[in-house]
Order: structure tokens, then C-alpha cells, then sequence
């Protein structure tokens, strides 16, 4: 019967980086300048909830740690300490060695003992660098709370009557851990009181049936006392009387237990609620409640935790709506069926319509709820500049706008790299130093702007810098001392600009910590064309550069255009398409008699045959007969010649590698509505398939080798 | 489809078995009896048209839509590379999961399924080696069943990611 507490670690880590979360962005506030009570209010709660919950759980490293940092901020909520600078660099640390030690509990792995220690250190520094001012320093194994409280002479003598209501200890508060608090003030005495306990098979295990009058006796205000209870005000009846208070202090620490030890109650607290048996042994080691847990502990078996998402409610009751109409045109639709005669079809087309409407728009309310903001992905810069201008000495104005455009919560985590990425790519190479900026007559501190913003069935991504641009001439020699391209080739401004996407290209003068290791621009642009995006740049030698990124919405469901090829059906992405001609055999140029091209306009697409690509046997060769499809390449337009056009619809995207592999040219299949499966066509695949016929089994040796 | 019913019963645990071992299905290429797992059989299908997958081995048929997911069919004729027969109304589908790094749904197309059987550990008779003549390493051994031999398939290493390259 004993309560499996492991249940809640999920919410607890949840939780906790949340509270992580609003730690760092206060920080970082704080650390501008713009050092507000709510602010640091803010900050010291999300540390207080954290140590609580660690404490609850077992995790005592964990709260020990949050315990030092906790002090800090209440020196700095009290006033007696000022945000610094480097007290807030501090502290930001230590949040990020808090990060990683919850998420080494998490996974159940060993956290880095040695950079805990030496924050810990940073920490205890900075709370011993002012124990002038009266507020006594914290060591490493003196945990207690009176420390932070200001000597009172007084000795007063506290009467609490705490009953705590039913679902107090399914809150993850303990009312043990709050007599241990008081207990650590002064004397303490404890009576419980078990009358309103049910009998043995009403109890349930969960609730907590005891009330408590607690005597304390000590140098503590009203205050001090009413901070231990603070976290379950709303959850308890609770009085604090003051019984006497005189200047003489006695000091005997004894606790008296009522007497709820009968063998049956004892055996079953012991299991069920923590409360009776601790009461009992509330004087001895603290860390008398870790045994358990982490018995508790060693039986979960080590998995990664599933991803999960917040949804709006209103979000979900939209849904449940839609659903509503479903199941009432299902049962209209269904009704019609049982009793059909010809004279109802016009009834059959209405309903039929109906489930269509409410088909579509229970498809766009479900895509909803995986949509969030794009500030989920915008919100780690703030930080991410903070410490990179530290580190260059660079002084940096992060912009933001647009942040609460949504877009799919599989993007968001997959734009998470490559936005870094581009980010320290301004940073780093983008923005100059102050003085070189004063120098260029620009102003000193450098623009950083994120920007992102819906287009079509697409979203923009911009990443703007005002700083030094791409300088064409030194990416020029670059690429030709690296061989990308012969030094007696023309290359237009966008051409060169293009060119930092190629693998194994960078222009940094020295590699940094920060980047210019040339692996950077390739990644990112593979990254994002892997999500059916696009990447490119416009810069301005002297005036800075930006990358914009286009984004489909969502990954699940795309405008997919129906062609044929030979006897089978394929599927191309709309939004690659340019345009689709029919087109005359005089008009093609041949290239040495293979390669075709058609004239376009001022330029000439070369014509991908896709029978032949896609190794089928062709019905259709004379180009005259079929139809040439312009798209978007990887760098240029290309046609493809198919046989037919058949018609556009939304496509729900499947993956091919769930049960098979990843094909070349191919970057997905649906399921069309007669059942059977069409190929979802890639673009940039074919492409490359079409210059390198190789390259169909070069993925397959990768794989091996993998 | 009776036929198919047929052998969709053969799915279902029987009620008596005779002594500890495992089922399996077995089915036919040619005269040739082969049998796998039967724990490993998701369902028994009927041939019906598939999508072609560009630049696949000839023994990939295609893709196959089972209830919405998408999976690949592998003709086992040309697989063990023996001469592929035209697909007729008695042409059958099983649906296998193959555990490898992940695991995964893949359809073989086989002439007919014939019997579920029971098999024992002594059952099993090694495999013989062909060296380079043969590969039998797809093959975990033989088993006797009345006048005809029963080759037990490793589809593990027959169809795994590897092999359907």
C-alpha cells in the first residue's frame, strides 16, 4: 500500500525547469539593469519550489544546492545584498549546473561532482564576501534555515494549531519537513492529534486525517514562523497565537508524540502516510526519509521521458466541440444508411459535405494544439547573447518580434540547432567590436534582431545583424584556395554569398570557441532543407547580413500536387513548384548531345527526365507528349519531364523509414483516398539522383557503416 | 477468401499443445517447405498491388498500405533467388515483424501457406554448410516434417535493414 512517490517525479522535473526557466529570464533582467522587487519575488520562489520538491523527492544534493542559492536571493530579496553583475553571472551558473544535476536525476545518471563543487564554492564566496552585514555565512553542511533570519533577542513562546485539509500531502507538502523546520528555531513540542482518523478500511491512504498543536519556544517572530507554513496557507487551518514572550531563554528540545502507536496504526502509517512515522523519528538524522525513496528510486527502470505538451484549454474544448458535430453528422450519415431510397441523395450529398467540413476542421484544430510559439525556440538567445558578449566583449542588443508566431512543435525543436547556430554565426563573425564599430561610424553597441512572421502556408524566419556583412572578395579566395570554385569563374554577389553553405567553408581568421570551425552554414542549410525548408542570405559589406529562413508549417500535412510517371502516381510538393509548361521539341538545347535544356525565359532549366531517375519503364518519351514540371533545385530551377498532371490535395505525411529505409528522392508516401500509397517526391533529391545516378546505393553504404 | 480465413485460424492458439516448443507457421515456394515464427506473424494477407519504391533491389516489390502504416513487400522467390512466378489469386501476403535496431513490419510474398506446426528443440536438425555454393546463414535449421523438410528462416538476417537495401 505504500505510495510509489516515482509517480510525481515527472511533474517535479517539469516543474522545476519551468522554474529554471523563469530563474534565467529573471536573472537576465536583473542583469540589464531593470533590478525590480516582483522580479527577484519571481526568481527566489522558482529556487524555493525547486529545493522543496527536490527535498520532497530525495534528491537531497539537489536541494542542498538550491538551499546556498536560496539564500542568496533572500539576502538579495531583503535588500541587504545588491544584483551585481557578478553576482548574477553567479548565479546564472549555478542555474545551469541545477539544469544539468535535474536532468542527471532525471535520466538517473551521475552528475559532474566536480563543477557542482567548485559553483557551490563560487556561491558560498559570494555569501561569505558580506557576513559583515549581519547575516551569518552558510557552510556547506549547515543547512538551516534560522541562519538567513536576522538574532532577535526575544524569546517568545509560539502556540500553532495547524490541520492541514485532506489532499495536503497530494500537493507534495510534508508536514514533517515543516516541524523540522520550526523544530531548527527553538524547542519544539508536537502534539497530534488522531480523533478524526477513520476506521482501519475507511482510511484513505492519500489524505491526511491529523491535526497538530505545536508549542514553540525560541528567539522567533510571527514571521518566521508563518514562512515555514507559507507553501500550504491555502491548504490547512492554521493559527498562530503568541502565548508569552520574555527576554530569559531555556533551551530543551523535547518532543512529545501522542499517543497514536497502537501496532496496526503504526504498521500502516509507516507504509501509507509519512506523516505518523516521521513525527516519531523527526529528531534524528534528517536525511532519515532518503532510505525510502530511494528504494523507490532504484525500481523505476531507466527510460527517456516522453515528450509532452501544454494545451490550452480552450484549445481542447474547441476540439471536443468539433468532435460533437463528428459523432452528430456520423449518426445522421449512419441513419440515411439504414434506410436509404433514391429520393434521399440530396440528404446523402449534405451530409456528406458536412463530415467534410467537420473532417477539415477537426484537422485544423488538432494541428493547433501542436502548434506554440515560436518564443520557445527565440526565449534561449537572451541568455545564449548575454554570455557570448561577455565572452567576445562585443556589446550586443538582442531584438525580438514576432515571437508568438506559431508553428509546429517538431520544427520548433528541430529549428533549435541551426538557430543557434546562426545566431553565434553573428555574433562571432557578424558584429564587431565596439571599437572597430566606433571606428566604421556606426554605434557601439551592435543589433541583433530575430524576426519571424507567417507567409502563405509558410513560415519566415529572419536573423538580422547590423555588423560587418560577408565580404565577398575574401569568401571568393577562400572557395578557390579550398577548390570550390576555379579562380577563373564569374561569380555573382548572391553566388559568392551562396557559397558559405558549402561544406567545409569558413572565413573566421582564427577558430573560435564560439565557431569557425567550418562545419557550420552546411549544417544548418541540411538541417533545414531536411524540414522541407529553404535557407539563404542578403548582405552588405559595412552594413551586416541576413539569413532568412522558410519554413513549412507543420511537417505532418502538406499541399502535395498528383503527377504521373509511367503507370505510376507520385506526389510533389506545391510550394516547390514554379510552374508546369507544355513544351515544344524545337525548342530544347542539347548539351553534347545528352543534356537537355529548355529555355525559360532568360534562363536555361535543365530537363530531368523522371522515368528515368526513378528507373521505371517509360509509356511517354517524346517530350512534346508530356508535360515539364519547373521547380526549385537545391540552387537553380530544374524541369521535370512527367507524363500527366492529376490533381491537388493535402497530403498526410508518412515516414518510409519507420518499416523500411530512407529512399533517395523520396521524402515520404501518403496514403491517397482509394488506399493506396503514393510516393511523396524530394525535390533536391531527385536532383542530386539525376547528377550522380550513384548516389541511390551511397545511402545504403552509410547506413551500414552507421 | 475462405482459404484465407483458413489460414488466419491458424493464428489462433490452439488449445492443445502436445509438448512444449514453439509454432510455426509454414508455407511454400515451389515444392520447398519453409517455416517462421509464429509469434512473428501480424496477419496473412491476400497479394494485391503495391507502390513502387525507386532504385530498390528487384526482390523489394513495393510498399503496402496495412491500416495506414507503410510497409515493405518482399517477394521471397526472388529474395532466396529462385525464379519468380506471376501472382494468382492464391499468392499470400505474411505479415512479419523483424526485430533488428528497431523493430519493424515487413510483408513476404509466398506461394501459399499450409500448416502451423509444433516444434521442438530435438526437432531441429542442423543446417547443412554449402560453403560458397550457398548461403544458408538465413537458415536456423531443419525440422522433418512427414515425408517433407521444413527449412526454419531467420528473418532477422533475411529481411533486415541490410538485406533490403
Amino acid at each position: 500500500m505504500s505510495i510509489d512517490i516515482s509517480q510525481f517525479y515527472d511533474v517535479f522535473f517539469e516543474e522545476s525547469f519551468e522554474g529554471l526557466a523563469a530563474m534565467e529570464s529573471g536573472l537576465l533582467s536583473l542583469s540589464m539593469g531593470s533590478a525590480d522587487a516582483e522580479q527577484i519575488n519571481t526568481i527566489f520562489r522558482a529556487a524555493h519550489s525547486i529545493k522543496g520538491g527536490a527535498g520532497t523527492f530525495g534528491f537531497m544534493t539537489i536541494s542542498d544546492f538550491t538551499h546556498v542559492m536560496e539564500t542568496l536571493l533572500d539576502q538579495m530579496r531583503n535588500g541587504e545584498r545588491d544584483a551585481t553583475t557578478e553576482l548574477t553571472n553567479v548565479l546564472l551558473e549555478a542555474v545551469d549546473v541545477l539544469r544539468e544535476m535535474l536532468t542527471a536525476a532525471q535520466q538517473k545518471i551521475d552528475s559532474d561532482e566536480s563543477r557542482i563543487a567548485a559553483v557551490r564554492l563560487k556561491l558560498e564566496t559570494m555569501l561569505n564576501s558580506q557576513s559583515d552585514n549581519g547575516s551569518e555565512s552558510t557552510g556547506p553542511d549547515q543547512v538551516h534555515p534560522q541562519q538567513v533570519y536576522p538574532e532577535q533577542n526575544k524569546v517568545s513562546v509560539w502556540n500553532i494549531f495547524f490541520k492541514p485539509h485532506p489532499h495536503l500531502l497530494q500537493t507534495g507538502n510534508d508536514p514533517v519537513r515543516m516541524f523540522r523546520e520550526l523544530d531548527m528555531m527553538g524547542s519544539l513540542t508536537v502534539v497530534a492529534d488522531d480523533s478524526q482518523l477513520p476506521p482501519f478500511f475507511d482510511l484513505e491512504p492519500e489524505d491526511s486525517y491529523l491535526s497538530w498543536t505545536l508549542t514553540l519556544e525560541g528567539t522567533v517572530s510571527k514571521q518566521d514562523v508563518f514562512e515555514v507554513f507559507e507553501w500550504v496557507e491555502d491548504d490547512c487551518e492554521l493559527t498562530i497565537e503568541l502565548v508569552s514572550s520574555n527576554d530569559s531563554s531555556q533551551h530543551d528540545s523535547d518532543i512529545e508524540l501522542s499517543p497514536i502507536k497502537q501496532p496496526i496504526q503504526d504498521d500502516f502509517l509507516a507504509n501509507a502516510e509519512p506523516t505518523g512515522d516521521d513525527v516519531a523519528v523527526q529528531n534524528d538524522d534528517s536525511n532519515q526519509t532518503s532510505p525510502v525513496v530511494s528504494k523507490a528510486l532504484v525500481q523505476v527502470t531507466t527510460s527517456q521521458p516522453a515528450s509532452s505538451i501544454r494545451v490550452g484549454t480552450d484549445k481542447v474544448d474547441s476540439l471536443i466541440d468539433l468532435v460533437g458535430e463528428l459523432v452528430i453528422t456520423q449518426s445522421m450519415l449512419s441513419q440515411i444508411g439504414d434506410t436509404f431510397t433514391e429520393d434521399m441523395l440530396p440528404q446523402l450529398i449534405d451530409g456528406l459535405a458536412q463530415l467534410e467540413r467537420n473532417t477539415r476542421e477537426m484537422q485544423e484544430a488538432i494541428m493547433q494544439i501542436r502548434m506554440l510559439p515560436i518564443s520557445f525556440a527565440f526565449n534561449r538567445f537572451p541568455r545564449l547573447v548575454h554570455d557570448m558578449s561577455a565572452k567576445t566583449g562585443k556589446q550586443v542588443e538582442l531584438k525580438l518580434s514576432g515571437e508568438q508566431t506559431e508553428l509546429d512543435k517538431t520544427v520548433i525543436e528541430k529549428m533549435g540547432d541551426p538557430l543557434v547556430h546562426l545566431v553565434r554565426n553573428s555574433l562571432d563573425h557578424g558584429l564587431e567590436t565596439p571599437a572597430v564599430r566606433r571606428a566604421a561610424g556606426k554605434n557601439e553597441t551592435g543589433l541583433l534582431w530575430l524576426n519571424a512572421f507567417h507567409q502563405g502556408g509558410n513560415i519566415i524566419i529572419e536573423v538580422t545583424d547590423d555588423g560587418a556583412g560577408l565580404n565577398d572578395e575574401k569568401i571568393l579566395n577562400k572557395a578557390i584556395e579550398r577548390g570550390l570554385v576555379s579562380p577563373d569563374e564569374v561569380l555573382s554577389p548572391q553566388r559568392i554569398h551562396e557559397l558559405i553553405f558549402l561544406p567545409g567553408f569558413s572565413t573566421a581568421d582564427s577558430v573560435t570557441d564560439v565557431s569557425g570551425r567550418g562545419v557550420g552554414m552546411d549544417v544548418v542549410r541540411k538541417n533545414i532543407v531536411s524540414l522541407g525548408g529553404s535557407v539563404n542570405v542578403v548582405s552588405t559589406l559595412g552594413q551586416g547580413s541576413t539569413f532568412t529562413i522558410r519554413l513549412p508549417l507543420t511537417l505532418a500535412i502538406m499541399d502535395g500536387q498528383t503527377i504521373r510517371v509511367s503507370d505510376q502516381h507520385y506526389i510533389l510538393p506545391l510550394i516547390s513548384i514554379v510552374e508546369t509548361l507544355e513544351i515544344k521539341n524545337s525548342d530544347i538545347k542539347h548539351v553534347s548531345g545528352k543534356g537537355e535544356l529548355y529555355p525559360l525565359r532568360d534562363e536555361y532549366v535543365p530537363i530531368i527526365r523522371l522515368y528515368d531517375v526513378l528507373g521505371l519503364k517509360p509509356i511517354v518519351t517524346n517530350l512534346e507528349e508530356g508535360l515539364l514540371v519547373v521547380v526549385d533545385g537545391a540552387e537553380s530551377k530544374v524541369g521535370l519531364f512527367i507524363d500527366d498532371l492529376l490533381g491537388q490535395q493535402q497530403v498526410v505525411i508518412k515516414s518510409l523509414e519507420t518499416n523500411y529505409r530512407k529512399v533517395m528522392g523520396v521524402s515520404g508516401a501518403t496514403i491517397l483516398g482509394d488506399g493506396t500509397i503514393a510516393l511523396i517526391l524530394d525535390v533536391q533529391g531527385l536532383v542530386s539522383l539525376y547528377k550522380d545516378p550513384s548516389l541511390a546505393h551511397v545511402i545504403i553504404a552509410d547506413e551500414r557503416a552507421a | 477468401m475462405s482459404e484465407l480465413q483458413q489460414a488466419n485460424e491458424f493464428l489462433e492458439p490452439r488449445d492443445s499443445v502436445e509438448k512444449s516448443g514453439d509454432h510455426y507457421l509454414s508455407f511454400m515456394l515451389g515444392d520447398e517447405a519453409y517455416g517462421v515464427e509464429i509469434l512473428r506473424v501480424q496477419e496473412i494477407k491476400a497479394w494485391q498491388n503495391v507502390t513502387l519504391i525507386p532504385n530498390t533491389p528487384d526482390y523489394v516489390c513495393g510498399v503496402l498500405n496495412l491500416r495506414g502504416a507503410i510497409i515493405p513487400v518482399v517477394d521471397l522467390r526472388r529474395r532466396l533467388d529462385m525464379t519468380p512466378k506471376p501472382y494468382i489469386s492464391t499468392t499470400v501476403v505474411i505479415v512479419l515483424k523483424v526485430e533488428g535496431m528497431t523493430s519493424r513490419i515487413v510483408g513476404i510474398v509466398v506461394d501459399a501457406v499450409s500448416d502451423a506446426i509444433n516444434v521442438t528443440e530435438d526437432m531441429i536438425r542442423p543446417t547443412p554448410d554449402f560453403g560458397t555454393h550457398l548461403d544458408t546463414h538465413y537458415i536456423k535449421g531443419l525440422v522433418p516434417n512427414d515425408n517433407n523438410m521444413m527449412m526454419l528462416l531467420n528473418i532477422d538476417h533475411l529481411l533486415s535493414v541490410e538485406a533490403l537495401g
